[in-house]
């Protein structure tokens, strides 16, 4: 695991969740996002959210009474009341450039993605090839701006044979949920 | 390009010919153009020239003349020759008869200005060539050269004195607006002038045109029977905002356009009334801002929070470049500019046929919705890489994530705000813009630095009443009196002392302060820097931002320490852009000076606690909440007997400055002094 990863909760609870969640859409490159040149990054629980913080961050806000803090570094997501984590799109610019299965979306139904629609096979743009049914992808626009996160509906191959109105995206977290769903995203 | 050599005037070249300058253009025409015939007459106008050309070559001249400027006549007068003086055409008048007695027929003695004036519109000069400045003798004379001239087209000069009737008409309609105009200005409250008496200045004045007329009127304050009907009835807008201008020309010149018997204190008191209702402000708000501005600038004021600001964004430079987000905006259709050369990042949107506030790139975190003033507490805070800072009431966190921006997401942020409903938005910015340095928590700032200190820089952007952001909100104009003021002064002392506190003054990079507010007050500003100063080592330093007006050393009663001159206000109406109070202070010792100690018995001493902290907690302890604040709690705590002292305890409490004040205008200069001195010996 490396060295100094503190959480307050278990982190071999976190570790299931990101077993679940991590390898679905990064897999083993989740070592990438710890080890960071610029030093050692972490995970820590915090009122059922994730953190991802820097271990200077971490020490400089240790002295800060429990129920004041708020927030600590980037919230990559939280766990739900049954122990389901789920994914934030806070965690987007850091997943992103990591992210093995991508999918382009279209200019045309860009808009409607970030409304929390699903995505048609008419606004697909690309998807990289070997994706496999169900498999969390990132979301991004033909101009390679990250959008969000989803999971594959169907494989790329099937992707190729099915009809314009089906759905091959399913939506789980877009950037037009900082607007919509502000308040939810403490 | 050069002028021609010419060899019989050889120009003296050596060490003094620089000395002599070009002689200019004159010099050099002078040798092309004929010597002026009379140097002791003044420059003449064209048709002065022909005039005088004429009554050189006497009564042969007149024939040729005539015919050329008879169609010329026919056009319509216009209305800048009614402001002809009356004296010149006496003049005119007696140069011709002395001219020519057969004139005595044709020309007809000045009945009244506005036959004379009808009269002078009909001619104009020859070839269309308006002129101000030819009086009328030309026209009278024109016309009696005319009258003996058959034209070449056979008609007649004398119908030319005939107008044509459509030119009557719109003569007589002009006459009759400016009547009308006249009679408008008139209103029952407002002076009884005569038209006559109007003109009559008017004449007297430059021919420049007086297109408002209500400057010259008297300006009589309302009797009381007239007050008793304005109260009676709804306002009317139109009569007040006149009354308001002309109020205003009076006190500009009180002591010439004053009524007598009426002191100056009624004039204002008019004002004052009239200008509340007019903008809808409260009576208290309006007494502190005419202390705060001069009488004209406090319109300017009054009309810019009017209107709104414009709406401004800065540049998330950890995703962006700002030529690159301009481009895309500019792509998706917004009109905009960089917002001026103080700013790197910032851009004001003038128009936009998306919204601003959820295209691609707000969503994508490209840049932050925020007022131009907002960005610069922050160029004032100059936060560095790898420092720890602090931003007391961060929400909704466009400050924070700048502080973030120019540290390139190094060091740590601790974003504080005791509101955690508005925390939320903080947290939505700080992930939207990619900061990955901060940390959030909700605490009250009056705990640090007991929840965390030695931070090397801290940024305060105090809760303050709000009157620099009245374009935002127009409810802040008659809810805030003076009970709101003073709360909210206590509270950014308060806050301010604790931010102090919170910085570890022997910090190699840091050591800084910035305070600031949205409010124009003095009391929330100048106030609450100066107690500071006298309370903990701090001392102010120049904020690093260029423009701006300087803060007040002195006002009304109050004096406070000279070097508040370097603190920065911003006003809507000179910078266009939100009233803002921006004071950087550094910290030179982290040791906090004892209370000072005076004439008062050692009882009193004993039973107050010295440190300041400590009397600081105290209320927190039994304080949850920044609103609502419990002000009756804190009153009663400071002990009685503080109140006859100089210390400045006294000014914690939100007492009216009126009754210490006699004390304080002696006691903050000897004690600063001692302050200095005594910084960790007592």
């Amino acid at each position: 695991r490396g060295g100094g990863r503190k959480t307050r909760g278990h982190w071999g609870n976190t570790e299931d969740g990101s077993d679940v969640v991590f390898p679905c859409s990064i897999g083993e490159n989740i070592q990438l996002l710890v080890d960071r040149p610029d030093g050692t990054y972490c995970f820590r629980l915090h009122r059922d959210r994730v953190y991802y913080v820097s271990e200077k961050l971490l020490k400089g806000a240790a002295s800060i009474p429990r129920d004041s803090l708020v927030a600590l570094g980037t919230c990559f997501g939280k766990f739900t009341k049954t122990q389901k984590f789920r994914l934030s799109v806070t965690a987007l610019d850091f997943l992103a450039p990591y992210a093995k299965y991508k999918v382009w979306v279209k200019p045309g139904s860009e808009q409607s993605f970030l409304y929390g629609n699903h995505v048609l096979k008419s606004g697909l743009g690309r998807i990289t090839e070997n994706t496999a049914q169900y498999q969390g992808v990132v979301v991004y626009s033909m101009a390679d701006v990250p959008l969000g996160f989803g999971v594959a509906a169907k494989s790329t191959q099937d992707c190729r044979k099915v009809d314009p109105m089906a759905i091959v995206v399913f939506h789980q977290a877009d950037v037009g949920e900082y607007v919509r769903n502000e308040d939810t995203l403490t | 390009m050069g002028r021609k050599l010419d060899p019989t005037r050889k120009e003296k070249r050596g060490p003094g010919r620089k000395a002599r300058k070009q002689r200019g253009a004159e010099v050099e025409l002078a040798r092309f153009l004929p010597p002026e015939a009379e140097a002791g007459r003044k420059k003449l106008s064209s048709h002065a020239r022909r005039r005088a050309a004429k009554r050189r070559l006497g009564v042969a001249g007149r024939t040729a003349p005539g015919g050329g400027r008879r169609p010329a006549v026919k056009e319509q007068g216009d209305p800048e020759k009614e402001g002809r003086p009356v004296k010149t055409v006496g003049q005119a008048l007696q140069r011709q008869s002395g001219f020519n007695d057969d004139n005595a027929k044709w020309l007809i003695p000045a009945k009244g200005k506005k036959s004379l004036s009808k009269k002078t519109s009909v001619e104009l000069s020859s070839s269309g060539e308006v002129e101000e400045d030819s009086w009328e003798m030309e026209e009278e004379e024109e016309d009696g050269s005319s009258e003996e001239l058959m034209d070449d087209y056979g008609a007649l000069s004398s119908e030319e004195e005939e107008l044509l009737p459509i030119e009557k008409a719109a003569l007589k309609q002009k006459a009759d607006n400016g009547d009308l105009s006249e009679d408008d200005s008139e209103e029952d409250e407002v002076a009884e002038e005569t038209s006559r008496q109007k003109t009559g200045q008017e004449e007297k004045e430059d021919a420049d045109l007086q297109l408002n007329l209500e400057i010259d009127e008297e300006f009589k304050l309302p009797t009381d029977e007239q007050i008793e009907k304005e109260t009676a009835e709804p306002p009317d807008l139109h009569v007040i905002h006149q009354r308001i201008k002309s109020n205003m020309e009076v006190l500009q010149n009180f002591g010439v356009k004053r009524e007598e018997g009426r002191t100056r204190q009624e004039y204002l008191a008019l004002l004052r009334r009239d200008m509340a209702a007019y903008y809808s402000y409260s009576d208290f708000l309006l007494k502190m801002l005419m202390d705060i501005f001069p009488l004209p600038e406090l319109i300017n004021f009054l009309e810019a929070n009017e209107v709104p600001r414009p709406v401004t964004i800065r540049t998330n430079t950890l995703k962006t470049r700002r030529r690159d987000l301009a481009q895309a905006l500019i792509n998706r259709g917004v009109n905009l500019d960089p917002l001026g050369k103080w700013s790197k990042t910032g851009l004001v949107i003038y128009d936009s046929s998306v919204p601003i506030g959820a295209t691609p790139e707000y969503l994508a975190g490209h840049y932050m919705l925020q007022g131009a003033s907002s960005l610069l507490p922050v160029m004032a805070l100059a936060p560095q890489e790898n420092e720890r800072i602090l931003d007391m009431c961060c929400a909704p966190g466009g400050k924070t994530s700048y502080i973030a921006q120019l540290m390139k997401n190094t060091g740590m942020i601790l974003a504080n705000d005791s509101n955690a409903e508005r925390l939320r938005s903080v947290v939505g910015n700080l992930h939207r813009l990619g900061v990955t340095n901060a940390v959030v928590s909700n605490c009250d700032g009056r705990q640090f630095p007991k929840v965390l200190g030695g931070f090397d820089r801290v940024l305060l952007d105090a809760p303050c009443s709000g009157t620099g952001v009245i374009s935002k909100d127009p409810a802040i104009k008659t809810n805030k009196d003076e009970k709101d003021i003073l709360r909210c002064a206590h509270l950014q002392k308060e806050l301010l002392l604790s931010a102090i506190d919170s910085v570890n003054a022997t910090s190699e990079t840091g050591g800084y302060i910035v305070y600031c507010t949205c409010s124009i007050t003095v009391e929330e500003n100048e106030w609450v820097v100066d107690y500071a100063l006298k309370k903990r080592n701090v001392r102010l330093v120049a904020t690093g931002l260029d423009f701006g007006k300087e803060g007040f050393t002195r006002f009304k009663d109050r004096r406070f320490h000279p070097s508040l001159k370097s603190t920065r206000r911003f006003y809507p109406h000179t910078h266009n852009m939100d009233g803002f109070f921006i004071a950087k202070l550094k910290k030179f010792s982290n040791a906090i000076p004892k209370t000072q100690k005076d004439e008062e018995p050692a009882a009193a001493e004993a039973t107050n606690p010295s440190a300041d902290p400590e009397t600081v907690t105290e209320p927190q302890a039994k304080k949850k909440k920044l609103e609502g604040s419990k002000i009756a709690q804190e009153q009663k705590k400071p002990q009685p007997a503080l109140k006859n002292r100089h210390s400045l305890q006294g000014q914690r409490r939100p007492l009216k400055a009126v009754r210490p004040s006699p004390h304080k205008s002696h006691a903050p200069v000897p004690n600063r002094k001692k302050h200095r001195v005594k910084q960790n010996g007592q």
